[in-house]
């Protein structure tokens, strides 16, 4: 099983510690990981921002670096959904098909492909509130939605619940949007800052000490309310825990 | 080319692709009693259920209920009032009603409504002029679901006919109920089975 | 026109906490209570599929369902007009009134008469129109649009309506208490009602086989305008049919509970014909529908049966308010209607939402409102209408972003950035970002670099 590691341009840029710690969780469990190192960013800046036409060189060169892979894995919901869903810039060829049918988000490829059921080296003694992104939520399903009424199932959940001591606290509007979207948290400054004041103060209110998300965006976006309104919350991606991380 | 013509051009010009019909279910396996939904969901709009008095004097039991009430204005034969809706020629009449009786042909379960038309209230702003309305219900009369209730002909031999959920309402000022917006304050139903003639 | 600045209007709503915060609270508990209705019914994903094919299926035989309408409705002898757009529209039903020496109209809530502006179109020629939904009467007095389709006054407090009021009504202006608001419009209303020689309602649903329409109001006051004066005309935009009569059986379980939780609205009216002496009258209304109906992307929110459940979850409308959009509609289906009338006026739209797909899921008649909110970005890019980021900025992003070399250079002096620039350089008004929140901690390196240090070497 050949896998790719896609590490998203702002993650490359700000969080590399979950790229790395996303890269040591796939060797721990086993997978032989390439990162192929003439990638860039999915596209997704431009395609949000109406311009998908101007993506089209960069939505190329995605596929040009991740064909041939089995699966190529990402620690970005967001990321993942626009290569799933939104890859309209370029021509459909069999390999573009390919790569966008084998790019999984981190927490999909654990859940459905490794189906990891174990994590021993993983614990996090503290209260927790889990944030799933719009993108992973609604758009990759990896969860149930509040809006429907399906089974109760959470592929996020079920990964976290093997780590040893973690406590979970649940907000008053779990799958609200925080309001990052994207370009959306300049554009609409005065709505995306108080949806992301609101969803603080809500796992604030819970009881969370831990924010945790699958999406560093909206986790950016979260810590920036969080550290102006002097909440004590901190914040850390699904990668660092499941990885072993133990604040 | 008139402008009917021009519309109807313009929307077969558009050419989308025909789109087949679902068939509608009527969702009704497992239904709970009809007459215990009714009396739940009736509530739940803000409507009264009233059983019947001892004695079944609806006058008495109206006049009881409505002390202050001055016109009654009955469209049934079963409750006398002091005006009968069949002396009434024009709907501007009807603004003195502090009481309307009326007779539902039917109702709905799911949804606590009763089914009135110009059949049953023969002047059709009894039911909204008025200050109050008393429904006089069969509860054989009460059909489980809406599916139930759109299958129904009666729709067809009435140039107006609603579905009554509870008294007028709206919660259009900071969310707070209010009951008697623009027509009637409050619904009554009372239970009384309709007179059925053999044959 | 002018284009509309929803952030504006949004930093100005967000400023007044007790507004947002009852706003906001609000429409999130009607979200809530829709959430029970829903859940509760078993087939309640399955009506939805219902819903939603019986609408495409009627939309694409469109026309052929308006003849037949049209056919029985005025079998049942009710008189039947067609008006292309806003303007033929308050053109008939002026005439129509001016037949019959109407000089009141009172009417009932229809955002197809918003649309064509109706009420000032009257006004302008002598004709005094009453709104008689409490919170359109609102709105009204107040010279304001409405703020949603269901609850037209949502955005104000009681204060704001005893104010309101006080000036036009003329009740205690120191009165907030909603029950003596409430009671003073019903007691200045009903004598309206009294005296109106016509009474227009709006239509929810048309049923082409019977040849009626169907109106679904709280308060009866529908019922009230068209069974009191003798003469009763309803705007009916095209896109209202549906072919039986038991296709409200789907539609009738739906709206309400997707609008307010609750089973089905007070009043759900049936007009077929006129009542012995009255007078009844459709207009069916284009208005730029049938060439929504040609857009391959965007005919699918003709499905709307305008329950506002989109606006009920949507973050965004909870924390702007419906008049921040600049139109009839607001919300998610706002952003992707709003469009078709004015593309540049409403280009900000599609660009004040998230895109997080609640909308999406709520939609009674699964109306793809968050893609279709993607696609709309997309046409206002290539008309050149963007309203914030220059094109020309997405044409330089698209170019770096495809060349790593390049790519490597932005990130690094994006790094360098966060890192090295005074707090007073990233942090002051013109620095969206930085406005109400913290900058990220600049890293010691990318990933890239980690990536070469340590693994690369193997």
């Amino acid at each position: 099983m050949k896998v790719a590691l896609f590490v998203p341009c702002f993650i490359d840029a700000f969080f590399p510690n979950v790229g790395v710690a996303t890269l040591e969780l796939l060797e721990r469990l086993g997978c032989d990981v390439d990162f192929p190192l003439e990638q860039t960013c999915c596209g997704q800046p431009m395609g949000n921002s109406g311009c998908e036409k101007d993506a089209a060189a960069t939505e190329a060169l995605f596929i040009e670096n991740f064909t041939g892979y089995d699966y190529i894995v990402a620690p970005s919901g967001s990321c993942v959904h626009h290569v799933r869903d939104h890859f309209t810039a370029i021509e459909a060829t069999a390999e573009s098909k390919a790569v966008r049918a084998n790019t999984y988000e981190l927490v999909e490829f654990l859940h459905d492909v490794l189906k990891v059921d174990a994590l021993p080296w993983a614990e996090f003694p503290h209260k927790v509130g889990l944030h799933n992104s719009c993108g992973k939520l609604r758009g990759l399903r990896t969860a149930k939605m509040s809006e429907v009424d399906e089974p109760f199932f959470s592929k996020p959940l079920s990964l976290l619940n093997k780590v040893k001591g973690i406590e979970f606290v649940m907000p008053a509007r779990p799958d609200e949007c925080c309001g990052f979207g994207g370009t959306f948290c300049v554009t609409e400054e005065p709505v995306s800052a108080r949806m992301g004041q609101d969803k603080v103060r809500d796992h604030k209110q819970a009881g969370a000490e831990y924010i945790v998300s699958a999406d560093s965006s909206c986790l950016m976006h979260q810590k920036g309310c969080s550290e102006r309104l002097g909440l004590d919350l901190k914040f850390i991606h699904i990668a660092q825990i499941l990885n072993g991380a133990r604040s | 080319m008139s402008s009917r013509n021009a519309i109807l051009d313009s929307l077969r010009a558009a050419q989308r692709t025909p789109a087949t019909l679902p068939d509608v279910p009527m969702f009704d396996a497992g239904l709970p009693l009809a007459l215990d939904t009714f009396k739940e969901t009736l509530a739940q709009m803000g409507g009264t259920w009233a059983d019947r008095s001892m004695d079944g004097d609806l006058d008495a039991q109206i006049r009881a209920r409505f002390p202050d009430a001055k016109v009654i204005c009955s469209a049934v034969p079963e409750v006398a009032g002091t005006r009968r809706i069949e002396d009434v020629r024009d709907p501007h009449e009807l603004n003195d009603v502090d009481v309307g009786i009326v007779r539902p042909r039917f109702a709905v379960a799911e949804t606590g409504s009763i089914w009135l038309s110009e059949v049953q209230y023969q002047v059709n702003a009894l039911g909204y002029l008025s200050q109050h309305l008393v429904a006089l219900l069969d509860p054989a009369d009460i059909v489980g679901n809406l599916h139930h209730a759109y299958h129904r002909s009666e729709f067809f031999g009435a140039n107006y006919a609603v579905l009554m959920s509870g008294p007028s309402a709206t919660a259009d000022i900071e969310g707070v109920l209010i009951l008697g917006a623009q027509g009637i304050r409050s619904l009554t139903v009372i239970p009384a089975p309709r007179v059925r003639y053999p044959g | 026109m002018k284009r509309v600045d929803h952030v504006k209007a949004s930093r100005e709503f967000i400023g007044e906490e007790k507004h947002l915060e009852f706003h906001d609270r609000r429409l999130w508990t009607l979200r809530t209570l829709r959430d029970k209705a829903a859940h509760g019914i078993e087939e309640w994903e399955e009506l939805r599929s219902l819903a939603s094919g019986i609408k495409e299926h009627t939309l694409t035989h469109l026309a052929d369902y308006l003849e037949e309408f049209e056919r029985n409705a005025t079998k049942n002898g009710v008189i039947v007009h067609w008006a292309k757009d806003a303007e033929e529209h308050n053109r008939i039903v002026h005439g129509i009134l001016e037949s019959r020496h109407a000089k009141t109209l009172v009417k009932s809530k229809s955002m197809l008469t918003e649309e064509c502006e109706m009420r000032e179109y009257l006004e302008a020629r002598g004709i005094t129109v009453v709104e008689s939904d409490l919170g359109e009467r609102v709105q009204q007095l107040d010279h304001q649009r409405p703020a949603h389709v269901v609850v037209p006054a949502v955005h104000k407090l009681a204060s704001d309506v005893a104010r309101v009021f006080a000036k036009t009504l003329g009740t205690d202006p120191d009165n907030n208490d909603v029950h003596y608001l409430a009671e003073a419009q019903r007691d200045a209303t009903r004598p309206l009602i009294l005296n109106a020689e016509a009474g227009m309602t709006g239509c929810n649903f048309a049923v082409a086989a019977t040849g009626g329409i169907t109106v679904c109001t709280n308060e009866g006051n529908a019922d009230l305008n068209a069974n009191v004066p003798p003469l009763h005309i309803a705007s009916i935009g095209i896109e209202k049919v549906i072919p039986k009569l038991e296709h409200l059986g789907v539609f009738i379980r739906m709206l309400s509970r997707s609008a307010l939780g609750a089973p089905i609205t007070q009043y759900t009216s049936h007009f077929r014909g006129p009542r012995k002496g009255g007078e009844m009258h459709f207009v069916l209304v284009d208005n730029g529908r049938s060439a929504r109906l040609a857009m391959d992307d965007f005919w699918y929110s003709l499905k709307c049966i305008r329950c506002g459940a989109c606006m009920n979850t949507c973050p965004v409308y909870r924390r702007s308010s419906g008049l921040s959009y600049g139109g009839v509609y607001s919300g998610p289906i706002g952003a992707i209607i709003n469009p078709t009338f004015d593309l540049k006026k409403y280009s900000a739209l599609p660009f004040a939402s998230t895109m997080n797909g609640s909308c999406t899921n709520v939609c009674p008649v699964k109306i793809n409102i968050h893609e279709q909110i993607y696609k709309w970005r997309q046409i206002v890019a290539e008309q050149h209408e963007l309203p914030f980021i220059k094109k020309e900025a997405m044409k330089v992003a698209g170019k770096v972003l495809a060349e790593p070399k390049l790519y490597r250079v932005a990130i690094k002096a994006a790094d360098t950035a966060v890192a090295k620039l005074p707090r007073a350089f990233i942090y002051n008004p013109f620095n969206a970002w930085g406005k109400q929140r913290e900058v990220p901690d600049a890293p010691q390196q990318t990933f890239r670099d980690w990536y070469l240090k340590n693994r690369k070497a193997k």
